[in-house]
């Protein structure tokens, strides 16, 4: 299998292709009838001989191989048939893309007009790893997230109009306003959320899956496959709850699947400042599962490796971790005055910006005209424009909404000195909880 | 010989621990008769003073103090003999239902509600093949599976965050702490997600999570594990806390645990676990909010839960021999507060005496004064008097670590000196 013999060739031909400096874009074609891949079905390593570790200086290269896809499966041809995605696929992925940068461009907007407020952390720039991982979903798959996570709940189907609405505290929002901008819900859209201390999704992701496994081998359920990615980013790699789900998605096969949004910054802490080992790929292997390192201002490889890594986790043959290397143009929320970063490195990946990648894609291949992405782009606007229309026109939340969600069963708020249970009494949400 | 038939009902009555009632029956009212206070040196030495005897004292006073707390009288003639009141409303009739331990209690109740419902699943260390460190669990992992008896890896944030992500999905995942204070560790998803996610998502994700696990002050355990969290999770919006303390409220409270949509902290106690009891056959579920009346009575409330519930009933035998008649009520729902029951205690009492093993700062019994102030403050004749924990980590040394639980002699002192108001 050609791909087995890239993974050991690896290892004796370093390269640099797609490390930070290198703004080439490569096609990947590939063929039709591609074979099924044993590469995230591997126990084989990625065949990696002696890692070393970059020196810290934040625009030192990788030397470490890494196994992209675009590497392993280079081919030379040009027929269309043999082109990673068919006109709408593109147009999908492209409309996706735009949306997530239309809102996320309106929710600084109508932040600096005050019309939301606190901590708002847009996604300008990391489209591709949003679009090309949940586009790839079922609508039964779940989706869980940190406070990055506008965007997530908008690629997986949760409308412009009610994300909006949450963002401006009305009642209308996907959380009636209680949650607010870093805690996107969804039900009926399977998002797990919106967790605003970083690291704290991964477990519930975790849950998620295992909550799948358990449908299939306890309830019997053998519909129940159901897949879990959980986004989260280099800063939380640090953190106790990343790998302590690691060992256990990997000890019970969980169907889950872990993305590493790495965009280099927490905040101001560069990555490589952080972290002892800045591959956060080859932490995957370290618990028995495979780790990928992905160009997340690509969103065709990103998709490539979604779709593997969905169905290996559909299969049953466990997670995946994958990093996507990707990047944030704007600040990590409206409140950083961004002064750490260099300029040339945000131009670098300006250069990369994913969206402008793909539309040369779409129209060099001629899978889309320019009238058609021009249509999307006006219809995006359109939604977007609409979104804060209804926000604006929504009430904001009734004072009887405070008490309403504390509790599941409201019999929680406990029996009342008059021995009636204190939800049953009449002026009980007009009032302040008391235990 | 008068005095001889005296030594021996002394000693048969000391050796019994029996009620004195029986004692006294056969007696003749005179200044012979003492009330047997049970481990009082002082009466021991009265009564021998009288009856010209040597009388030994063959149950010490089990703390092994010399001195009580206060002075007790020498002697008093009892023109009533009150028995101590068996408990009522807690357990069933005497010869019907079954016997059992309060770890057997517990796994009844998990035992039904797993077949009962196959969502149901228990998530925790060594509750699998290991049965339970405390053998709550044991034998279900044949039964069930081991799916559904989770072991886990030692990584209590974590599982405790897969537990509530399960719970989000449609399972009902019953999460054991090896010993509550591991919980510590999750505090994390405990406060942020358990307790504040079905509100933060506006009421979509429901969370019908069981967190269970002992807790409090065990036989030299240490510090680290003997530990009360119950004054840490109280403040955290969303949850309710229970604390179960007799096989039949264990085996209840459980049952309701695992049936309430809500997040329910299960309060359990390591030196608990081996009381035996006898439980209904039937099945039955207790309500999750109420508080158990545990002894009526007149003169003063008092309010307590888990481990001091035992300690308070051994007071209570003293202070009925002194001809005290205490209410106690067992909590058992430690958030939200019982304010009907407690209310209607207080009303008729006028005074309470809180005992629970919570530290002093910020505890249960804290919050309990506050609420009973606030809601019953014209029906006080006295202050509310509060027994907790010293604020000190627990000391491993034996006579140390009980000096820091509050124990029956202070709780007779504190209820003498409430009911003189």
């Amino acid at each position: 299998m050609a791909i087995s013999m890239a993974l050991s060739s690896i290892s004796s031909s370093v390269s640099s292709s797609t490390s930070v400096g290198n703004p080439r874009r490569r096609a990947l074609h590939l063929k039709t009838q591609r074979p099924r891949t044993v590469f995230l079905g591997s126990k084989v390593e990625c065949g990696i001989r002696g890692v070393q570790h970059t020196d810290l200086s934040r625009n030192a290269t990788f030397h470490s191989a890494k196994a992209t896809l675009s590497e392993l499966l280079r081919e030379n041809t040009t027929s269309t048939s043999d082109l990673l995605l068919m006109h709408d696929e593109g147009l999908e992925l492209y409309e996706d893309m735009i949306l997530a940068r239309s809102f996320e461009d309106m929710c600084a907007q109508m932040y600096y007009r005050g019309k939301m407020f606190g901590f708002v952390h847009l996604y300008n720039g990391q489209e591709a790893v949003s679009t090309g991982f949940i586009k790839s979903l079922r609508k039964d798959d779940f989706v869980c997230s940190t406070y990055r996570d506008h965007v997530h709940a908008l690629s997986k189907g949760v409308p412009a109009r009610q994300v909006m609405s949450e963002l401006f505290g009305k009642a209308t929002g996907c959380c009636r306003g209680q949650g607010g901008s870093m805690h996107m819900f969804s039900k009926e859209h399977q998002v797990l959320g919106g967790f605003a201390f970083i690291g704290e999704g991964i477990p519930v992701a975790t849950g998620a899956a295992f909550a799948t496994k358990y449908r299939r081998e306890v309830l019997k359920d053998d519909k129940a496959d159901a897949v879990t990615v959980a986004f989260f980013g280099d800063g939380t790699c640090n953190n106790g709850q990343f790998f302590e789900c690691l060992n256990m998605a990997a000890l019970w096969k969980l169907p889950i699947i872990f993305v590493v949004e790495n965009n280099l910054w927490a905040i101001g802490m560069s990555h490589y400042r952080a972290t002892s080992i800045p591959e956060i790929w080859t932490k995957g292997p370290a618990f028995g599962m495979p780790g990928v390192h992905v160009d997340g201002m690509d969103v065709l490889k990103v998709r490539e490796v979604a779709n593997e890594a969905i169905a290996r986790a559909r299969r049953g043959d466990g997670p995946t971790l994958v990093e996507c290397e990707t990047y944030r143009f704007r600040g990590h929320s409206l409140a950083d005055p961004d002064e750490l970063r260099k300029p040339d490195e945000k131009a670098h990946y300006a250069a990369r910006d994913p969206i402008m990648s793909l539309k040369t894609y779409l129209i060099e291949n001629n899978l889309a005209s320019e009238g058609d992405l021009k249509a999307i782009e006006k219809k995006i606007d359109e939604i977007v424009e609409d979104s804060v229309e209804f926000a604006e026109a929504s009430p904001l939340p009734e004072r009887s909404q405070l008490l309403e969600n504390v509790f599941a069963d409201p019999k929680g708020f406990g029996i009342g000195p008059d021995g009636r249970y204190r939800c049953e009494e009449p002026g009980f949400t007009a009032g302040t909880a008391q235990v | 010989m008068e005095s001889t038939a005296l030594l021996q009902k002394v000693t048969a009555g000391m050796a019994f621990r029996g009620t004195p009632a029986s004692l006294l029956s056969s007696s003749s009212a005179s200044s012979h008769v003492a009330r047997i206070k049970l481990g009082s040196r002082s009466v021991i030495r009265a009564v021998s003073r009288l009856s010209g005897l040597t009388v030994k004292a063959t149950h010490l006073n089990a703390y092994g103090f010399g001195t009580m707390p206060h002075n007790s009288t020498a002697l008093k003639t009892v023109n009533k003999a009150v028995a101590v009141k068996t408990e009522t409303g807690s357990t069933a009739t005497a010869q019907q239902g079954h016997e059992l331990l309060l770890f057997e209690a517990l796994r009844e109740g998990l035992e039904e509600e797993m077949e009962r419902d196959p969502t149901v699943c228990v998530i925790g260390e060594d509750v699998g093949h290991y049965g339970g460190s405390y053998k709550v669990t044991k034998g279900m992992a044949e039964k069930f599976g081991d799916l559904r008896l989770l072991d886990t890896p030692i990584a209590e944030n974590s599982f405790t965050g897969m537990a509530i992500g399960a719970a989000m999905t449609g399972l009902r995942p019953i999460v054991e702490g090896m010993n509550m204070g591991f919980l510590l560790l999750a505090f994390n998803q405990i406060a942020n997600n358990c307790g504040m996610l079905h509100y933060t998502s506006g009421g979509q994700f429901t969370i019908p999570i069981v967190i269970r696990g002992p807790g409090g002050v065990g036989k030299q355990l240490g510090a680290e594990h003997s530990q009360r969290l119950e004054s840490y999770f109280q403040s955290v919006p969303g949850l309710q806390m229970v604390a179960c303390s007799t096989p039949y409220n264990a085996k209840g409270l459980m049952k309701a645990a695992i049936r309430s949509e809500n997040p329910v902290i299960l309060f359990e106690h390591v030196l608990l676990y081996n009381l035996k009891e006898r439980i209904p056959d039937e099945e039955y579920v207790l309500c999750l909010e109420e508080a158990e009346l545990v002894r009526p009575g007149q003169d003063i409330t008092i309010l307590t839960y888990s481990r001091m519930r035992h300690h308070v009933l051994q007071a209570v035998k003293t202070l009925v021999s002194k001809g005290y008649d205490p209410e106690v009520i067992d909590i058992r729902s430690l958030k939200p507060f019982d304010l009907f029951a407690i209310g209607n205690s207080v009303k008729k009492t006028h005074k309470v005496l809180i005992v629970e093993e919570c530290m002093r700062t910020g505890g249960i019994g804290a919050s309990l004064r506050a609420a009973i102030m606030e809601n019953f403050f014209d029906e006080l004749d006295a202050p509310i008097g509060c027994l907790s924990s010293q604020d000190v980590p627990t000391p491993y040394a034996g006579p140390l670590e009980d000096l820091t639980v509050v124990q029956p002699p202070q709780i007779v002192f504190a209820v003498e000196q409430l009911c003189k108001h």
